[in-house]
Order: C-alpha cells, then structure tokens, then sequence
C-alpha cells in the first residue's frame, strides 16, 4: 500500500463520514458547511487523482460561489428547523433499504462483475503510470477547451449568463411606493409637453370699453 | 496507485448517501438541493476516475461543464427557493402539494 | 271483370279518401253522400258479379294484377280469386256495409265525427272487401291487419272516454295474439308449400305436407298439416272471436252501434270463419285440427250464450249471441260442412246487423239509454224497431221458415251426421245453446218492448242511479253526448224529457232491408248453397267427412227442411226458450231475481265472465306490466344505465381516485419514484445485462 493509497482511504474515509454529516445535521447551516467540507476532501482525492485544475475549479466554483450561495439563502431565509426536522426517519425504511440496494448493485458491478472481462473490461486495462514531473492538466485542459470543445464552451457560457438573468429576474421584487427616476422618460420627453404657449388678446388699458362682452 | 474500484466504489457509496439523505431531508427544499450537488459530486468521481485510467482527458472536460450546469443550476434553484419563501413563508415541501390531483 | 273488380274494391276507398281527407270540404252531407255513392257502386256491381257466376256468364276470376315484391322466388302479388263464396261475401259486406252507411246518417246526426266516422266505414269496406277477395295469403293478411286497425279506430271512435280507449286498445291487443298464430301460420304454409298463392298452395298441399312433421319442442314430432292449421285458426279465433280470445268483443261495444252491427257482427268477426272455409282444402288433411276447432266452437258456441242471460246492457246481449253463434259457425266448420259455416256467416249477417242496429235504434229512442232494465213496452212507441227486432229475433232463435232456421238446423244436422270424437260433445252444446239463445234473445225482446213502462219520463231521466257494471259505460255516454242528444230532441223531434220516440227513416229503412233477407234468404238459398253444387271448387271436403252430402239425400226442397224441422227437437228447444222468457219477463217478473239469488255462485260466475278479464288482467296485462317493470328497473335502471353507463364512468372515477392518491402533489414523492425507478432500473441491468 504506498502512501498515495493511505491518503486516499484517509481522505476518502473522511469524505463519507462529512457526507454523512450532510444528510444527518440538524441545522442546515451545518449542513452547507459539512457539504463544503465534503468538496474540500473531494478536491483532494481529485488532486491524487492528476486532476489539478477540476479539484481547483471545484473549489473555487463549488466552495467559493455555490456553497456561498447556499450559506447565503439558509441564513437570509427565517426558516423553521425544528417542523422541517419533523418525522425525520420517517421514511428511513424506505430509504435506507434503497440506499444499500443502490450500493449492492453499484458494488456488484464494480468488484463482481468487473472481474469478468467481458462483461466491463476494467481489468484489462493496465493502471496508467503516473503523468511526468513536467505535465500540465491545466494547460492539457485548455488545448482542448479551446479547440475540440470552443462551442459548448461558449455554450456554456451563456447557460451561464441566463442563469444569472433568471436568479435575477425571479428573485427581483417590484415594492409600490417607491420614488425612482424614470430615466428613459426623462430623455424622452418632447418640448410640448412642458411647455404650453397660449395665445392671449392684447387688452388696451383705459379706452372704456368693457372686455365682458369677449369673456 | 488508486485503484479504480475503489474510486467507483467510494462514488457509489457517496451517491447512495445523496440517495438516503433526500429520503431523511425529504421536507427541507435546500437540503434537497444539497444532495443533489452530492449526487452530480459522485457523479463527477466517476468521470475523473475513469479519464485517469483511460488516460482521455476529455472526462474531465465533462465534469468541467457538468460543473458549469450545476453552478447554474444551483443558482436557479436558489432564485426559486427565494421566491417560494416569499410566497409560501415556508420551504416545507410538506406544505408543497397544490399540484396534487 | 277485372275491371268491374277493381272498381268493386276502389270505391269505397276513394270515398273513404275523400271523406277522411277532405271531409272539412265537402261538409257532412257531402262526406255520406260520397261514401253511400261508393259502396252502393261496390254492392251493384257485386251483385251484378254474384248474378253472373251463379248463371254461368262469367268464369271464375283468378288473376295477379300488381306484383308487390319478389323475393327469393316469392312473389307477393295483389290480386283477386273471385269464385261464388268470394262472390258471396262480396254481396253480404257490400249490402250491410250498404244499410249501415244509410243508417249512420241517421244515428250519427249529432256526432262531432261524422265524417271521419264515415271515412272509416268506408275504408272498412275497402279493407274488408280485399279480404275476401284475395287470391294469396299476403292480401289475405293485409286485409285482415286493415280491417282490425278500422275495427281499432271504430271501437275507439269516441276517443275521450276512458272506457273506449280500454275497450279499442284491449280488443287490438287479444287480436294480436290472434294475428301471431295467423303469422306464423301463413310462415308454415310458406315454408312447405314454397307460394303464398291460394291456387298453388292447394294444388301443391297433399304432396308438400304428406307425412312431413315438424319439432317446435325438440323431441315431439307434429304433424306440419295440423300444426299449421293449428296456427292459422289461432288467427280465426283472434278475428272471429273464438274462446279463449273472446274477450275483445264484448267490450268493442264501446263503439257507435253501426259499426258493431257492420264489424262485430256481420262481417269482420266472420272473417275467421270464411278464412277456414277459405282453407278448407288444408283443413281437411288434419283430423286433429278439425277436432280442435270442433270443441273450441262448442265451448264458445255454449257458454257465451250463457253469458248472454244475465247481461242487461243491449248491446252486450246481442254481442254475447253474436260469439255464440260465431261459436256455432266454427263448429259448422269443425264437422267440415264449411258451406253450413258461411250459409250461417249469410244469414247471421243479416239478422245479427239487424239486430244491432235495432238495438241501435232502441238506443237512439232511448235517448242513449242501453239497460234494459229501463226500457219496457217500447212496442207502443217504437213499432217498426219492434217489427224488425222480432224478425231479427225469430231469425236468430231459428224458427221455421226464417233464414235462421234453415243455416242452424242444417248446421245442427250436420254435427249429428258427423264421426269425428268431438262431435258428440259438440252435439250437445249446440242443442242447449239453441234454448239459450232462444230465451236471451225474448228476454231482450220481452224486457226492452213488453210489459212496464220502466222508463223515467221525467227530465230526471238521464241522472241515474247506475249500480250495474254496464251502467258505467253508459254513464260515459251520458258525459258525452248529452247535449248534444238534447239538441237533437228539441230540434227534431219536439220531445221533452225521456219519452221514447220512433227513430227517422234513415234509420228504420236499413232495419227494413235487413229484415227481408233475414226472413226469407234462408228459404231460397239453402238448396243450392248447401246441398247443391253451389260453391264448386271453392270448399274442398274430403269424403270421409262429407256430413252436407249425407244430408242432401234427405233433403227434398225447402218446404220439406221446414215440416222435418218442427218435429224435431231444436225447435221444441227454441220454443221452451221463447216460453220461459214471456214466463219470466212479462208473467213472474219477481223470479229471475230469486233464481239469481238461488244459484248466487253461478251468478257470479256470469257476471263476471267466468272471470276471463281479470284472469287475463291479472296474469298478462298485470305479468307483462310487471315484467316490463322488472326489465326496466333490473335491465334498464340497473344494468344498462347503472352498470354498464355509470358504472363504466364510476369504474373509471374509482380508478382516477386511486391513481390520483399516487399523485400527492409533493415534490418528494415524485423524487422518491425516481429514485426508487432508478434503483430497479439498475437492478435489472445488473442482473440482466451483465451476466
């Protein structure tokens, strides 16, 4: 067992345990902040795994925006932990059961059947040797980001871009009463509008005529 | 090295405590949410696991864009949770149901 | 002669057309001036038809004139076969069709329907004469079907009085029971003989019937032959009245009197009887049918007359002497001295339509009164009603020299002569039935013009205090045509209250040319329609059966019928009738009463009809109103609407309402399902697809 495996079952050990924390903590705050833990230790398997830019990426986006985003609404909304936690094993027969079915089947495909060849072929493909000193999964990353994949990139930027849109537009409120500057009106408005030019009858001062008979 | 089984074997059991927690959290929306990033993080093992035994990068390509979705999923998922609380004062899934038929 | 015939049957259906159509037009006077013209053409020109065949100027007609349909080598044709019993009938419809049209005018004066009324009798006409005229077993049942619709319109002719509705709906009801049979029986007889025309049929009947049998029960083989006149006598009971289908008859007099003179005695209910004579060509092939109508004859021939004693309604006396000797006529036919059947169908015609419309004219002097009981001496005021009612009586109770006497000692005669194992039975029910007909008919003689005034004069008269079952339906009559009837004694007549008046011409001529034939046709037709070779070819007697031919050897001219015929013992019963009618109703008129009292039972037992209506009442109307009901509430209600409408729409409402408890609204339930989807889906592919 070299000392890549030992970090691997320490740091995997630790990412099921803060999983578990996930789905077992009373507060959803300490959830959010197990589910960060629980990225942190997957960036680290991904790191033994030669993948340095996702497990940064994972963190940064993950860690950084999304879990910030999560804290974020689970402070700003006044929510009720105790209902929410309410009948919390309620349907842990059902769930559990399902859990360990999910496992069984996963496990069955990944130690009993891959040892058949035919069936996934794992075992024939030999273990790759670690990458050189001098290798670049970034810059691997990148080469082909920009070229085979420069379109769903793109893609995905704008995916991007409209789920900003979206977060905004839905969660934008619209309060009545409020004094804003209507700018596109203020540019907008034409000269009549303001000003009103009235033509009115010259009147001689003095010269005995009423003017009751034009009013 | 890392095997990959047990790479597979560690995403599996990680998806399957998703699986459990939305059973156990079933009425708290963010929860939900929460192990649905758990889920595609599983899922994500899986994709870099198998470009590192292949040695075909262009699974950690997909995990790079399953990253994006989710981020942009999340985001969404937020905005509506927002507007759920505005509008329900509550995030009870329980208290969810005027889809019932 | 075809065209003499067409015109014949035309006639009266142009008439009928334009009186029934256009009777707003024409106007009263109008609407029985076009009808009488019509059937008095059809009477002529039948007389004139009747003339030539019997001196042998013309030829039996048989022809197709129209071919209705063909179908699977089935020709349905109209066409006529007019030989002498054709001939005669033709005569005896057209004559008393004749007389009742005239006597209408006189008797519907006042009625709303006058038009229509004639109308229908003229179409009856029509109707009746394409009964008898036909050549094949389609025409023979449409006229038969047209004259039992007329009968249906005319019984129901003052349709706002409930009892009149009961009566016409009853009476078409029986006779469909009737017509079935019939149906089923022109069925059988195409089925075998492979024609509906009556020259094929019985030219092809000895060979297609011979030793065939029939299993309607499966494992109870019957002879076809009897099986199929079984059947088609089924449909002469229903039409003729035969017991146990009898029933309509007495209560279709619920209609005017002119048409139960015309239709419910003189010619529609003798339809049966001239159909079987008709048919006597297959008749003669089944012992056993023969025997069948033998006995039902009988039976109806005795015990309707008995009914006819304790009856105080008029019209119902005559009606209940018309089944019996309807009776009478079948079992003429039973002994196959068919020509004795229509001889008595001739006579009875005219002196049973004559009868009627004495009754009629009774009624009308009555001021629509028809209990007997209050009526008495109406002699003094109504003597030509009188005269003519005592011609039609003597007719009918057979008395040396009158029509009736001739046709009911030959057919009384006949029954003595003849072998067959019910002819004995029937021997005796015609003998007793010859006494009671004798003492019903005096007893209405004697009770409506001798003895007391029991009449009311007062203006009370027409307030009575009915307890009678007949007295409700004159109290129906009251409801309706009471002011009318007022009218017409103040306009016409000047009389005040109930005094009994003599009835207008238009109503006593008819009585008169009745009363001719009915005393004198006997005398001069009974040596050639029964012993000679009157009808020919068209009544078919087997020789084994031949009773009118063992009669002919004793029969020497009309004069000696009459000397044999006072020493024998039906006119000793006839006379014993009439006695003990003067005795009870002008002498002892207290007995009746105490003999009432005496045998109450049997009483009962008459004046409820030997209990035929309520039985029938109670079994089909009320078994068939129950079963509809049954069907309806169980068939209708429960498993078409309920089961098979609702229930299929409550089956899906139910299924929707368990479906839709999967449907809980909440998010988790559907994530749930995923997952739980998900871990099966993997499961299969495990076990399946990785093997």
């Amino acid at each position: 067992m070299s000392f890549t495996e030992i970090l691997f079952y320490v740091f995997s050990a630790v990412l099921v345990v803060s999983a578990l924390g996930v789905i077992t903590a009373r507060n959803p705050v300490y959830s959010a902040l197990w589910l960060v833990f629980a990225f942190f230790n997957s960036a680290i398997i991904w790191m033994l795994l030669e993948a340095e830019f996702l497990a940064i990426i994972l963190i940064l986006v993950y860690v950084g925006a999304v879990m910030v985003l999560f804290l974020f609404v689970v402070m700003m909304l006044d929510i009720k932990v105790e209902e929410l936690r309410a009948g919390f094993t309620r349907y842990a027969w059902l769930g559990l059961p399902i859990a360990l079915l999910v496992i069984g089947e996963i496990g069955s495909v990944v130690w009993v059947k891959s040892q058949d060849d035919k069936a996934l072929g794992l075992s024939s493909v030999a273990s790759p040797a670690a990458y050189a000193a001098d290798y670049s999964n970034t810059k691997a990353l990148g080469q082909l980001l920009y070229t085979e994949y420069l379109y769903p990139l793109q893609l995905a930027a704008s995916i991007l871009l409209i789920a900003i849109v979206a977060a905004i537009v839905l969660t934008m409120r619209k309060r009545s009463g409020q004094k804003v500057q209507d700018i596109g009106a203020q540019i907008s408005v034409k000269a009549k509008d303001r000003v009103r030019i009235v033509k009115v009858a010259a009147v001689q001062p003095e010269t005995g005529n009423t003017v009751e008979g034009q009013s | 090295m890392i095997s990959l089984h047990n790479v597979l074997m560690l995403s599996g059991v990680l998806f399957s405590l998703s699986v459990a927690g939305i059973f156990l959290n079933r009425k708290n929306v963010i929860l939900l949410l929460m192990c649905i990033e758990l889920m595609l993080l599983a899922v994500n093992f899986n994709f870099v696991a198998f470009s590192r035994q292949l040695g075909d990068l262009h699974g950690q390509i997909f995990v790079f864009f399953i990253l994006t979705v989710a981020a942009a999923e999340s985001a969404i998922g937020l905005a509506i949770l927002v507007v759920l609380f505005r509008q329900r004062k509550s995030i009870n899934v329980e208290q969810l149901d005027t889809m019932k038929g | 002669m075809e065209n003499t015939l067409l015109v014949i049957v035309l006639a009266p259906l142009i008439a009928a057309i334009l009186a029934g159509i256009f009777g707003r037009f024409i106007g009263r006077a109008g609407a029985h001036t076009v009808t009488i013209l019509g059937v008095a053409t059809a009477c002529v020109l039948s007389i004139l038809t009747l003339k030539q065949l019997v001196t042998g100027e013309a030829q039996n007609y048989y022809g197709n004139l129209y071919t209705w349909l063909v179908s699977d080598g089935v020709q349905m044709n109209v066409g006529f076969m007019v030989d002498r019993l054709t001939a005669m009938m033709m005569v005896v419809v057209t004559f008393v069709s004749l007389c009742v049209h005239v006597y209408t005018i006189g008797y519907m004066a006042d009625d709303p329907g006058y038009q229509r009324f004639f109308s229908y009798i003229s179409l009856f006409t029509f109707s009746m004469l394409m009964l008898v005229m036909s050549n094949n077993f389609m025409q023979l049942f449409f006229g038969w079907e047209a004259v039992g619709v007329v009968s249906y319109l005319l019984i129901g002719f003052w349709y706002t009085r409930p009892t009149a509705i009961f009566a016409n709906l009853k009476a078409f009801l029986v006779n469909r029971v009737g017509d079935f049979g019939f149906v089923l029986g022109i069925a059988a007889v195409l089925y075998y003989t492979g024609s509906l025309d009556y020259r094929e049929v019985f030219a092809a009947a000895h060979h297609a019937f011979a030793g065939k049998t029939m299993e309607i029960i499966p494992g109870y083989a019957w002879d076809a032959i009897t099986v199929t006149c079984l059947l088609l006598f089924v449909g002469a009971m229903g039409k003729s009245a035969q017991m146990p289908l009898h029933v309509w008859l007495p209560d279709s007099m619920e209609g005017p009197t002119p048409i139960s003179a015309l239709i419910h005695a003189a010619t529609m209910v003798t339809a049966g009887i001239f159909m079987v004579a008709r048919m006597s060509p297959l008749f003669e092939m089944s012992e056993t049918a023969l025997n069948t109508v033998l006995i039902i004859g009988s039976c109806t021939a005795f015990f309707m007359g008995l009914l006819g004693l304790v009856n105080n309604d008029i019209k119902r006396v005559v009606a209940y002497s018309t089944l019996s000797q309807l009776g009478y006529m079948t079992v003429a036919l039973g002994v196959s001295a068919y020509a004795g059947a229509v001889f008595h169908l001739m006579t009875h015609a005219f002196f049973k339509a004559l009868l009627f419309l004495a009754a009629g004219s009774v009624i009308i002097g009555m001021h629509h009164e028809q209990d007997m009981r209050k009526m008495g001496n109406l002699r003094k005021y109504m003597p030509i009603t009188y005269w003519t009612c005592l011609i039609g009586s003597l007719a009918l109770i057979g008395f040396p020299g009158t029509s009736g006497f001739f046709s009911k000692d030959a057919l009384i005669e006949a029954v003595s002569e003849s072998h067959l194992p019910a002819a004995r039975f029937a021997y005796y029910c015609v003998l007793s039935g010859v006494f009671i007909t004798a003492f019903y008919s005096f007893r209405l003689v004697f009770m409506t013009f001798h003895g007391k005034e029991r009449f009311d004069t007062s203006e009370a008269a027409h307030a009575h205090d009915s307890h009678a079952v007949a007295d409700k339906h004159d109290d129906h009559t009251h409801g309706h045509d009471d002011h009318s009837h007022d009218d017409h004694a103040h306009d016409d007549h000047g009389h005040h209250g109930g005094v009994p008046h003599e009835s207008p011409w238009v109503v006593t001529l008819p009585l008169v040319l009745l009363a001719i034939p009915s005393l004198f046709i006997g005398w001069f037709t009974i040596g050639p329609m029964l012993f000679g070779d009157y009808f020919g070819s068209a009544i078919v007697v087997e020789e084994s059966h031949n009773v009118l031919g063992e009669l002919a050897h004793e029969f020497h001219g009309s004069a000696g019928f009459v000397e044999h015929g006072i020493t024998q013992l039906p006119f000793f019963l006839a006379m014993g009738g009439v006695f003990f009618a003067w005795l009870f109703y002008v002498k002892l008129t207290d007995v009746p009463g105490k003999i009432a009292s005496a045998f109450s039972p049997l009483y009962k037992l008459f004046e409820n009809k030997y209990f035929f209506d309520d039985v029938y009442f109670a079994v089909f109307a009320k078994g068939s109103r129950n079963l509809g009901q049954a069907l309806w509430k169980v068939g209708d209600s429960i498993f078409i609407d309920g089961l098979l409408v609702n229930g299929s729409a409550r089956a899906v409402g139910w299924f929707a309402s368990v479906i839709r408890g999967i449907q809980t609204g909440r998010l988790y339930s559907y994530a749930f399902t995923m997952i739980i989807g998900l871990a099966v889906t993997l499961g299969w592919f495990v076990l399946h697809w990785l093997r």
